[in-house]
């Protein structure tokens, strides 16, 4: 759905630069991953079930890998990963919530 | 400064927060219907409901010199069920002549069903007959892509509504061009977690531009923050944005929308 090329330009730009940017919000970012880090290390040491690794956490390491491939719009592209892109609406709304990332049987609606 | 947070539910706050709003400089809060948490049992349950909205928020917003306004309808996490849904939509009409209702909203979906869209459309149909705007609310997490897009599709299969006249609401880094480019207004809500940090909304208005964008905080029975909107304020503060770029984000943008009805009001 999102029409917006990788290198779309600022078209109302901060007036801060880049080492400002590092400056400004390295370390809140540097705690966020270590946040992630400590999550995993937390999914390994808990107790393992049958049935293969998480769905939600399968995601997430596929998220991470869009964090270091080199490429721009990181944001974007992982929340698409982490979307439902099926076309159709589906027949019952069963449970009010949303996982964070698509479930197995959505996943293979859409393959 | 002065600020409008136009997406808040303050039914689920307390007196304090329209205190410390008003302190933080907002001067007016548009309230969208939405769920409580749990299921209503009854049509009559909006029918309090809704005088909640159009009778007791108003006079409590305005004790701190707070503009209250509303819109109504019935949410999409109780649509599932189509017959309720459609008693709900049919007790609308008598609240919306009162003096402070906007037009329908937050209408949209949840689990993007088929039940949630037949009560979307129905509710876009309601609008486009009293000739209201509308307020959308878009799913969470992995449904918001695929149902801001069936919002979207439905809107435009309906023919009688102005994208102009829409705001869609809840829109992050994947859906906000769409939402632009198609003529609709974005909403950006910040809240913890599930949606748009401060940050991310600064980041979102650097590179798509001020322009049919606004912020609010969604605030609810969650955990969320009344003071979100000044927070994205100091957060463009920071970045050296300047006043007139914030004002246009937080109050201007979101009075040119809402002025669209002649019952918004600030001043005066």
């Amino acid at each position: 759905m999102s029409a917006e090329p990788s290198n779309m330009r600022s078209s109302l730009p901060s007036a801060m630069t880049a080492g400002r940017v590092v400056d400004a919000y390295f370390i809140e970012h540097r705690g966020k991953l270590l946040d992630v880090a400590a999550f995993l290390d937390r999914v390994d040491r808990a107790a393992g079930e049958e049935g293969g690794e998480d769905f939600r956490v399968a995601a997430l390491r596929r998220a991470v890998e869009i964090l270091i491939d080199g490429g721009g719009d990181r944001t974007r592209r992982i929340l698409e990963l982490l979307s439902d892109t099926t076309t159709e609406p589906v027949a019952a709304a069963g449970a009010k919530g949303a996982s964070g990332a698509v479930p197995p049987t959505l996943s293979e609606a859409r393959s | 400064m002065r600020y409008i947070d136009p997406h808040i539910h303050m039914v689920s706050r307390t007196t304090d927060d329209y205190q410390v709003m008003a302190l933080a400089g907002c001067v007016a809060v548009t309230e969208p219907a939405f769920w409580a948490g749990f299921d209503r049992s009854s049509p009559s349950g909006f029918a309090d409901y809704f005088r909640q909205l159009t009778e007791f928020e108003p006079r409590r917003a305005a004790q701190f010199g707070i503009r209250h306004h509303t819109w109504l309808c019935i949410n999409p996490k109780e649509a599932e069920d189509v017959g309720f849904a459609r008693e709900v939509i049919g007790i609308i009409p008598a609240f919306l002549d009162r003096p402070t209702v906007l037009g329908i909203g937050e209408i949209g979906l949840n689990k993007n069903s088929r039940n949630e869209m037949v009560v979307l459309e129905e509710q876009i149909a309601l609008a486009a007959k009293h000739e209201l705007m509308i307020l959308v609310h878009t799913p969470h997490l992995e449904d918001k892509l695929k149902g801001t897009r069936l919002i979207m599709d439905a809107i435009r299969r309906n023919g009688e509504v102005d994208p102009g006249r829409v705001l869609i609401d809840h829109v992050e880094e994947h859906t906000v061009g769409a939402v632009l480019e198609r003529g609709y207004w974005a909403g950006m809500t910040l809240y913890p977690e599930t949606k748009c940090t401060p940050q991310r909304a600064a980041d979102i208005i650097e590179m798509y531009g001020a322009e049919r964008l606004w912020v609010n905080s969604a605030g609810d029975w969650g955990c969320s923050d009344p003071l979100a909107v000044p927070r994205c304020v100091v957060e463009m503060r920071r970045r050296g944005h300047s006043e007139a770029t914030i004002a246009r984000i937080c109050f201007e943008n979101p009075r040119a929308f809402l002025g669209q009805s002649p019952r918004f009001t600030i001043d005066g």
